[in-house]
């Protein structure tokens, strides 16, 4: 005991005089959810709203205002004619132009139907498509609110609803993403590379001669990256409630539990990694292209799984980040039980022992 | 076995597939020597000596080390045994007085024994007041000399040492053998391994293997009179030409 507490003040020490890479470690988190939440957005907000008002009812102000209060519109301006309407966009003073026709209101009150022309910049045919969106949404709430108390027996509507995460935040898909990476980078690389350390800088050899057992040198060498490991989960999780305001809706306790038992794979993995490398730089490499690579590609979170070709699907399978980036959706996000995520932490478990299994019987061999 | 016999080895093997690197070599070392065992790269003497200190296992042979047995008694082996290699094995990240400790940690130590052996260390290599600092600001031959006295910190009956003064001058060489020398009058046996011809003639006895075998073993003295040599290097010179196995 006392030989594992003397090594891991040992690594403690390691970790601390290499501020650069402490500096890294713990920013990593952080540049990570602000640069996927504020840089790298696929929401759109603040986009140039003008509006053609040939009516100037009631009705048009209330919808007019109801898009210029929301997050996603900055009004910009109004102008009075459709020969406006050209030169506007060509100015880039409008991403959008919202028309009412003349006797809208009227329109709408005696025949239940009525029709805004929604005009917008398709150079950009991504960012045109999700301003409609936003708009019809929009028209659509109003809608409601003016249809609620009153029954229209023959009026079919359609209803959108958009489960979990009606704003389509894109936080609520690469926060448990950004999760599953840097829990793989820090635990899986970092005790790579620092067992690989020991064994080029030849104190492995000087340690195994020694009295200390393999298993105390290895579990004394993942403690710090387990807790520091934890420490990042934190900052991710306090950052996206409080900066990104992403709700936990499922139990906390839970949440850390099956981090942690993600650590544990991502240690077992860094560990296999270690027997296999002989430098740092491979350590590092590998870690890299075989770990970081799959979690960005195959754990669902940048490209969606469902619409890859089936031999990608099946690879899929096999990533460890797929299964943790799924539990953490579920719990966090649905709020969902251990009872809904019971199958992806099994098959975590049983990858986690089958990679210390064939680590621990490499690691014996190379002894041999 | 003799009571100071502190290594045995007879017949002792080791084979890589087809390959043979260490083929049935039989010594003994006594207590308090120091046993420079020498060859040419590729002779085999790195696998011996892992074998001995427990890296490997042996393909076949016996040996002891401190009257245990190198496949029974592994455990016990390790207490009784002090490692040294190449690269020096300190970290260079932690300062002269964190590495003492750490390795005399590993090996159990108590916090007084350590302090007290640490002083003494200190003392000896005149480096009471580079305590605090880092390995990594230390001339080589030092940080030689300080690898050293971590590897016999726990006092073992015998220390290995592998190519413990790579890289530094003859001077230098000379005076981490005085350290050896201070070691090996402390009732500590030294088997060292070395490529460098002034270091075998400071050895009580050595070994010379040639392809995986031991060619030669006597006292520098007796093996010059033997080869008609007029120093180790001629010496050997004349059993390394022998070699049949390629450099590697």
């Amino acid at each position: 005991m006392n030989q594992f507490i003397i090594f891991v003040q040992k690594e403690f020490k390691h970790i601390f005089r290499d501020r650069r890479t402490l500096f890294i470690l713990l920013g990593i988190p952080i540049v990570q959810i602000l640069l996927f939440g504020f840089a790298l957005t696929n929401e759109v907000k603040n986009s140039q709203l003008v509006i053609l008002d040939s009516d100037k009812s009631e009705t048009t102000k209330a919808i007019a205002d109801k898009m210029i209060a929301s997050d996603y519109f900055d009004f910009t301006g109004s102008i009075a004619e459709g020969a406006e309407m050209e030169p506007t966009f060509k100015a880039g003073k409008a991403d959008m132009i919202l028309v009412f026709p003349a006797n809208f209101e009227q329109q709408l009150f005696q025949s239940n139907k009525a029709t805004i022309q929604l005009i917008t910049d398709a150079s950009d045919p991504n960012l045109a498509n999700t301003l409609v969106n936003y708009a019809s949404a929009i028209i659509g709430d109003y809608q409601q609110e003016m249809l609620e108390g009153k029954s229209l027996p023959y009026k079919i509507e359609t209803r959108t609803r958009m489960l979990y995460n009606p704003q389509l935040k894109g936080a609520f898909n690469f926060v448990p993403g950004v999760m599953a990476m840097v829990l793989m980078l820090i635990c899986a690389m970092m005790t790579s590379i620092s067992i690989v350390r020991e064994k080029e800088n030849g104190n492995m050899e000087v340690l195994l001669v020694s009295p200390l057992k393999p298993f105390t040198l290895i579990f004394a060498k993942s403690i710090p990256y387990l807790l520091l490991s934890i420490l990042n989960l934190t900052s991710i999780l306090l950052l996206s409630v409080f900066l990104l305001d992403l709700p936990i809706r499922g139990s906390i306790i839970l949440l850390y539990a099956v981090s942690i038992l993600f650590i544990m794979t991502a240690l077992s993995l860094g560990l296999m990694i270690s027997n296999v490398a002989d430098s740092q730089m491979t350590a590092m490499f590998i870690a890299l292209i075989g770990l970081l690579l799959p979690t960005i590609m195959l754990s669902g979170f940048m490209f969606p799984i469902e619409n890859m070709p089936l031999p990608l699907r099946a690879l899929s399978n096999i990533v460890p980040s797929k299964w943790y980036y799924s539990i953490i959706k579920s719990v966090m996000i649905k709020g969902l039980g251990f009872f809904s995520i019971w199958k992806e932490s099994l098959i975590l478990l049983g990858m986690t022992m089958f990679f210390l299994i064939i680590s621990w019987r490499k690691f014996n061999i190379r002894l041999a | 076995m003799e009571e100071n016999t502190v290594i045995k080895v007879k017949n002792l093997t080791k084979q890589f597939g087809a390959f043979t690197a260490v083929d049935g070599i039989s010594f003994e070392v006594k207590k308090g020597e120091i046993f420079g065992f020498l060859g040419a790269n590729g002779a085999g003497k790195t696998t011996a000596m892992r074998m001995l200190t427990g890296l490997s296992y042996p393909t076949a042979g016996e040996a002891t080390i401190a009257g245990f047995d190198i496949y029974r008694d592994t455990e016990k082996i390790k207490q009784e045994i002090g490692y040294m290699s190449q690269k020096f094995s300190l970290y260079e990240d932690l300062t002269v007085g964190e590495n003492i400790r750490f390795y005399g940690g590993i090996y159990g130590l108590s916090d007084e024994l350590l302090e007290t052996r640490t002083e003494a260390i200190l003392k000896n290599l005149e480096l009471e007041n580079e305590r605090k600092t880092l390995v990594a600001s230390l001339p080589l031959g030092w940080k030689q000399k300080l690898a050293f006295s971590v590897a016999v910190l726990h006092r073992p009956q015998i220390v290995f040492l592998d190519e413990p003064t790579g890289g530094v001058d003859p001077i230098t060489r000379r005076k981490f053998w005085e350290l050896i020398y201070q070691s090996a009058e402390e009732g500590i046996t030294i088997f060292v391994t070395t490529h460098y011809m002034d270091e075998a003639e400071y050895c009580d006895r050595v070994s010379i293997m040639v392809d995986g075998r031991i060619d030669a073993l006597d006292t520098p003295a007796q093996l010059k009179v033997q080869l008609d040599a007029v120093d180790m290097d001629e010496v050997f010179l004349k059993l390394a030409r022998k070699a049949t196995r390629a450099d590697g």
